[in-house]
């Protein structure tokens, strides 16, 4: 078994400990006196950084919720002068705002270092050739694994997403022995493997790295089988860092934490309690060694539990189940975070008031789909067919450009879509992943 | 102003949604004078004269159908070839959009009805009465 940090991956968990003490108790130091949402945050249930000096104090710090990130746009929440960033990413936010991060140069070294670790446990190595096809720009996905693959020393092809065809033929030509992107795409491009005929035996692959959304153990043996490969689950959120908090080791029985960089908690969603160890609840991050966006007690929203046992493959840190499900009504769509809000507030801004509307979510030849159906109201009515036409060509360009994905708009007659006493349903998710 | 209300309704691609619109008339004693439709592969625009425009809103929107009421102008040319087209040339020569045009049903002895939507009204009636085009009036359609 091959480590890229064997000091931090396989450190005695009492040792981990003192570590991760002493970095929380440097971390809520920083954070009091660097952000002032943070020292208010403190102040108001009246607790300074003296109060933490072990793990065990942090139940004792406020979490911090997305609202706080969107309510800090764009750089309140930064811990570091804008000139000592040196990278900046973002993410969809609630409604039509982005949830901005930033990373100073140790930052990005952390995260290629997280990422490193991950990908080794994967059974990638310095000589892999590492195909990514994760969108890069803002999302995380693509250069964060990207800077991961350069820091290994692996050749690194950073092909990004889209066009399927240009990637089968690099996935030909160049014969990577690992690929990293979603899963969902990753099937997708497994059936265009066999369609050109290729078998999984002459697919070059040998490991997958998939995240960014849900996939099950079902879609897992279809991968492995399809392309011939070991498929290992990958975990990160912008706000904590991007893909790499966590990672799969090749035995594929949970997500690594990477520990000295992150403390991961699970609490009760609804009471905010911790719930006993090994039982399901909403992840939480705090991010010890993070300079330029610093978080405690970040509330993630995804619902998974945490196993401490040490793993078959030496590493002693927890790791995480794959996530069941979620706390709110975030949508992962081919990678993209999607929350129902943001489809409200665009509706608005066409209508002066919402219409009723349903998101109506599915996935076509491993390809997710999303269409939105608005009804059709007096304000939107025309007796040109063009102005309808346009109106509808308008949403979706303006639906697209905040949810930085391609949707689908269907204006419906009135009366034709669910109504709901008491809260409103608005997403019908048929995906079987 | 001159020219005649126009009833539109908003309606799905779906099967019988036109026979619906129509039987909901006929169930009210409502007579459809002219009628046109647009369409689209999901959707489309149901546009008609009636001779009760405003029970025809009332029980359209009673039913929940999305409508709007806008004023187009009819007018009476002699029902021979050209006729049409040297009204449509007058107006687009005067840079007048049509947007679209449909008939009213039958023909009045020598004289056929025909409706035209413009992106300007006032301008399009200086241009008709200026080449003598009679416009046709509500009355004239029997709309009370």
């Amino acid at each position: 078994m091959n480590y890229w940090n064997e000091h931090f991956e396989c450190m005695p968990r009492d040792e981990l400990r003192v570590l991760q003490s002493r970095r929380l108790e440097k971390l809520v130091d920083r954070i009091y006196n660097n952000v002032p949402l943070y020292r208010k945050k403190m102040e108001d249930i009246g607790i300074e950084p003296g109060d933490i000096r072990t793990v065990d104090d942090i139940t004792k710090l406020p979490f911090t919720l997305k609202t706080d990130l969107r309510d800090s746009y764009p750089f309140g929440m930064f811990a570091v002068p804008l000139s000592e960033i040196n990278r900046i990413h973002a993410s969809s936010g609630t409604t039509g705002k982005q949830t901005v991060v930033g990373y100073t140069a140790r930052d990005l070294d952390t995260w290629a270092e997280c990422v490193a670790r991950g990908l080794v446990s994967c059974g990638i190595t310095g000589r892999s050739i590492i195909h990514i096809a994760y969108g890069y720009g803002l999302f995380t996905g693509g250069l964060g694994i990207h800077n991961g693959a350069e820091k290994l020393g692996a050749a690194v092809v950073p092909a990004s997403s889209g066009n399927t065809a240009r990637q089968v033929t690099l996935i030909e030509d160049f014969r990577p022995d690992a690929i990293c992107c979603t899963p969902s795409y990753a099937l997708f491009l497994a059936e265009e493997l066999a369609k050109k005929g290729l078998t999984p035996e002459e697919i070059s692959l040998k490991v997958g790295v998939f995240g960014a959304e849900p996939w099950s153990e079902a879609m897992r043996a279809s991968l492995e089988e399809k392309l011939g490969i070991i498929a290992c689950d990958i975990y990160g959120l912008s706000e904590v860092m991007g893909p790499g908090v966590a990672c799969e080791c090749s035995l594929r029985k949970g997500m690594h934490v990477q520990e000295d960089h992150f403390i991961v908690e699970v609490i009760n969603p609804e009471t905010g309690e911790p719930v006993a160890p090994g039982e399901p609840g909403e992840l939480v991050f705090t991010t010890l060694t993070k300079q330029g966006f610093p978080l405690i007690r970040y509330r993630t929203r995804d619902i998974s539990r945490l196993n401490y046992e040490k793993c078959e493959c030496g590493r002693t840190t927890a790791r995480i189940e794959k996530p069941s499900g979620r706390s709110d009504d975030m949508l992962i769509i081919r990678g993209v975070n999607v929350f129902p809000s943001q489809v409200e507030t665009v509706l608005i801004e066409f209508g002066g008031t919402a219409p009723y509307y349903m998101i109506y979510v599915d996935r076509v030849d491993n390809h997710d789909t999303m269409e939105v159906q608005v009804e059709m109201t007096e304000a939107f009515f025309s007796d040109k067919i063009s102005e309808i036409n346009n109106l509808e060509a308008r949403i979706k360009a303006r639906l697209n450009s905040i949810l930085g994905l391609n949707v689908k708009v269907k204006l419906t007659e009135p009366g034709s879509l669910p109504r709901f006493e008491g809260k409103a349903k608005h997403v019908i998710d048929s995906r079987k992943i | 102003m001159a020219g005649i209300k126009q009833i539109s309704v908003f309606l799905a691609n779906r099967k019988g949604r036109i026979a619906d619109v129509t039987s909901l008339l006929a169930d009210n004693n409502i007579d459809i004078r002219a009628l046109s439709i647009a369409d689209t592969e999901s959707y489309g625009a149901l546009r008609m004269i009636t001779d009760d425009n405003e029970k025809a809103v009332k029980v359209l929107k009673e039913a929940n159908f999305v409508t709007k009421i806008n004023t187009v102008l009819a007018i009476e040319i002699p029902n021979e070839p050209g006729a049409l087209a040297k009204v449509l040339s007058a107006i687009e020569d005067d840079g007048i959009s049509v947007e679209y045009i449909y008939a009213f049903v039958g023909v009045q002895g020598d004289h056929a009805r025909v409706i035209i939507r413009v992106n300007d009204n006032s301008k399009a009636l200086e241009t008709l009465k200026r080449i003598n085009v009679t416009l046709v009036t509500e009355e004239d359609v029997g709309i009370r």
